[in-house]
């Protein structure tokens, strides 16, 4: 009986920590359903949602370009980053090399420095090269960032690989490359999807980096386009939401299909934010 | 060896120079605009060490760090202590739906920092829920709008930091506990040991490694914070809620002040490496 009790007080820690937790974005969702105009009211289901207010941010709120932005990003990032941290961490994990240990806590610097400490030259240098409002601005900083973690991420991984398995392949004579793509990669799969999912995260939500390299409407990223919008004290509070609403679902998607690598990376992957 | 040794290079050397290029250069001239004074624009002129002594007495930016201390408790501290209890209490018993919950609780994790700040300003708006929340319990007279409010505005926020890192750290320990043999706890059971006991004898030196990698993420996601205030309050009303991040974007941004936000950019990086180090010494063995 005892017990049972105890239990019960349980769930009810667990519901009321998911109900705060859902409880903002509840408020989003009931925001954005309001007539365009209304203003900011707490919990109250609209008598008449405006469902058309999502297809309104989508086109004249300019939602559909800045999703597409980011989507442009991280569809090169993603792959880019993924493939130089296969290739760092694969040498970091399984070579012997002189400076091995000092070269790689230099790759560490990236995973604890604030993004503050950079993009201030970033933007002075990369607008000398013409590289400010363009995409390309905004994926290398961004990959040089995630190759950071990559690097200790796949390294963690090689070391954790028998060390038979590459000597076997050695022997018989395959080369470093041989051994990478026919005997590591396979076994390196969950690994390596979880480290695309990361990367697919951080790159969706960058927006410091994206505020000041991309000031270009024609190419500015989603998190960035929706912070200005906000800073403009709209009153168009219902559009702003809806869009807010759109920016989230794909990272949320991602995340609900797969969480097991997203809480996975995000708690063993240690120090990233 | 020597071969070796080259091709190692070889595989390192792309994704090293995309990283040299594109952080630690730009790291270390960050570190060199600091002691300049540059508008940006202008040639700039050789300061030395003034931007640091200017900053460093400079009464905004000492208010933004102290900001970031105010936002260790709430980042850092209380969802630690939120986790650890909670986690503690739930893996007590066999719950079903234990993963449909983890999923919901870690989500904040994964929704853009930009939406969690206008989902937050829309909750604690003048007609927002909080208002709401305390009217329909009789507290009316607390209503006010929260981020408009000197005093209010920054532990508002803060609650926002507890609300994200809460379920992290829930999670984390929760994993963590799992992980620790069975028998210890009924050892402790057969010595008579209580809850509160057992928590203190066998889960928390358990929990080391988990401790040092939720402080780790809590307190670098407090230092570092700048999109939630950016989005919110934009270091207002006054200067109640600026932080550091803040702080050198506005000032190398909007005022063009580029050589000071660089310093500050320079010691908040330094501050963060230290408290990491230092969490890194106290609590890990091997990274």
């Amino acid at each position: 009986m005892n017990a049972r009790f105890e239990r019960l007080g349980a769930y009810t820690f667990l519901c009321l920590f998911a109900l705060a937790v859902l409880l903002p974005l509840f408020s989003i969702l009931s925001v954005a359903l309001q007539p365009q105009g209304a203003p900011v009211t707490g919990l109250s289901w609209p008598d008449d949602p405006q469902w058309g207010n999502f297809a309104r941010a989508w086109t004249t709120g300019s939602f559909g370009d800045l999703i597409t932005s980011s989507m442009i990003v991280a569809v090169v990032v993603v792959p880019v980053a993924t493939v130089l941290s296969v290739m760092t961490g694969y040498a970091f994990g399984t070579m012997r090399f002189r400076g091995s240990t000092p070269l790689f806590y230099v790759m560490l610097i990236g995973i604890v420095m604030p993004y503050e400490a950079t993009v201030v030259p970033l933007y002075y240098d990369l607008r000398q090269f013409g590289l400010t409002d363009n995409y390309l601005g905004l994926m290398l900083p961004e990959i040089g960032l995630s190759v950071s973690f990559g690097t200790f991420w796949m390294r963690a991984f090689f070391l954790s690989t028998p060390r038979a398995l590459i000597e076997a392949a050695r022997m018989d004579g395959a080369n470093s490359f041989t051994v990478l793509f026919r005997i590591l990669l396979p076994v390196a799969r969950p690994a390596v999807t979880t480290l695309m999912v990361l990367f697919f995260v951080w790159s969706w939500n960058e927006f410091l980096l994206s505020l000041v390299l991309l000031q270009d409407p024609a190419v500015r990223t989603a998190p960035a386009g929706l912070g200005l919008f906000v800073g403009q004290r709209t009153t168009d509070v219902a559009g702003l939401s809806a869009g807010a609403l759109i920016v989230t679902v794909p990272v949320v998607l991602v995340y609900l299909f797969l969480q097991r690598h997203v809480i996975r990376g995000m708690l063993q992957g240690a120090v990233k934010g | 060896m020597r071969a070796n040794s080259r091709v190692a290079y070889l595989y390192i050397l792309p994704g090293f120079l995309v990283f040299a290029l594109f952080v630690l250069v730009p790291l270390g001239h960050t570190a060199w605009l600091s002691l300049y004074d540059w508008d940006g624009i202008t040639l700039g002129t050789w300061t030395g060490l003034d931007n640091y002594t200017e900053q460093l007495a400079d009464p905004d930016v000492r208010t933004a760090f102290s900001h970031s201390m105010v936002f260790l408790f709430f980042f850092a501290a209380l969802p630690i202590g939120l986790g650890l209890v909670l986690a503690s209490v739930l893996s007590r018993f066999r719950l079903r739906g234990l993963g449909f919950f983890r999923t919901v609780i870690f989500l904040p994790q994964v929704v853009t920092a930009v939406v969690v700040g206008i989902a937050w300003r829309w909750m604690y708006a003048d007609e927002g829920t909080v208002n709401q929340l305390l009217s329909a319990v009789g507290l009316d007279g607390l209503a006010r709008a929260w981020l408009g409010d000197f005093t209010w505005a920054l532990p508002a926020l803060g609650l926002v930091g507890t609300w994200v890192m809460s379920g992290l750290c829930m999670v984390l320990f929760l994993a963590g506990i799992s992980k620790i043999d069975a028998s210890l706890y009924e050892a402790a059971r057969v010595d008579g040991a209580g809850p509160v006991r057992e928590f203190f004898a066998v889960t928390l030196p358990g929990l080391k490694q988990e401790m040092a990698v939720g402080l780790t993420l809590t307190t670098i996601a407090a230092l570092r914070s700048f999109d939630l205030v950016y989005v919110t309050t934009g270091g207002g009303p006054g200067n109640a809620t600026n932080v550091p991040g803040f702080e050198i974007y506005k000032l190398a941004f909007r005022q063009g002040a580029v050589g000071e936000a660089c310093a500050v950019a320079v010691m908040l990086t330094v501050l963060i490496f230290t408290v990491v180090l230092l969490i890194t010494r106290l609590l890990r063995e091997k990274l």
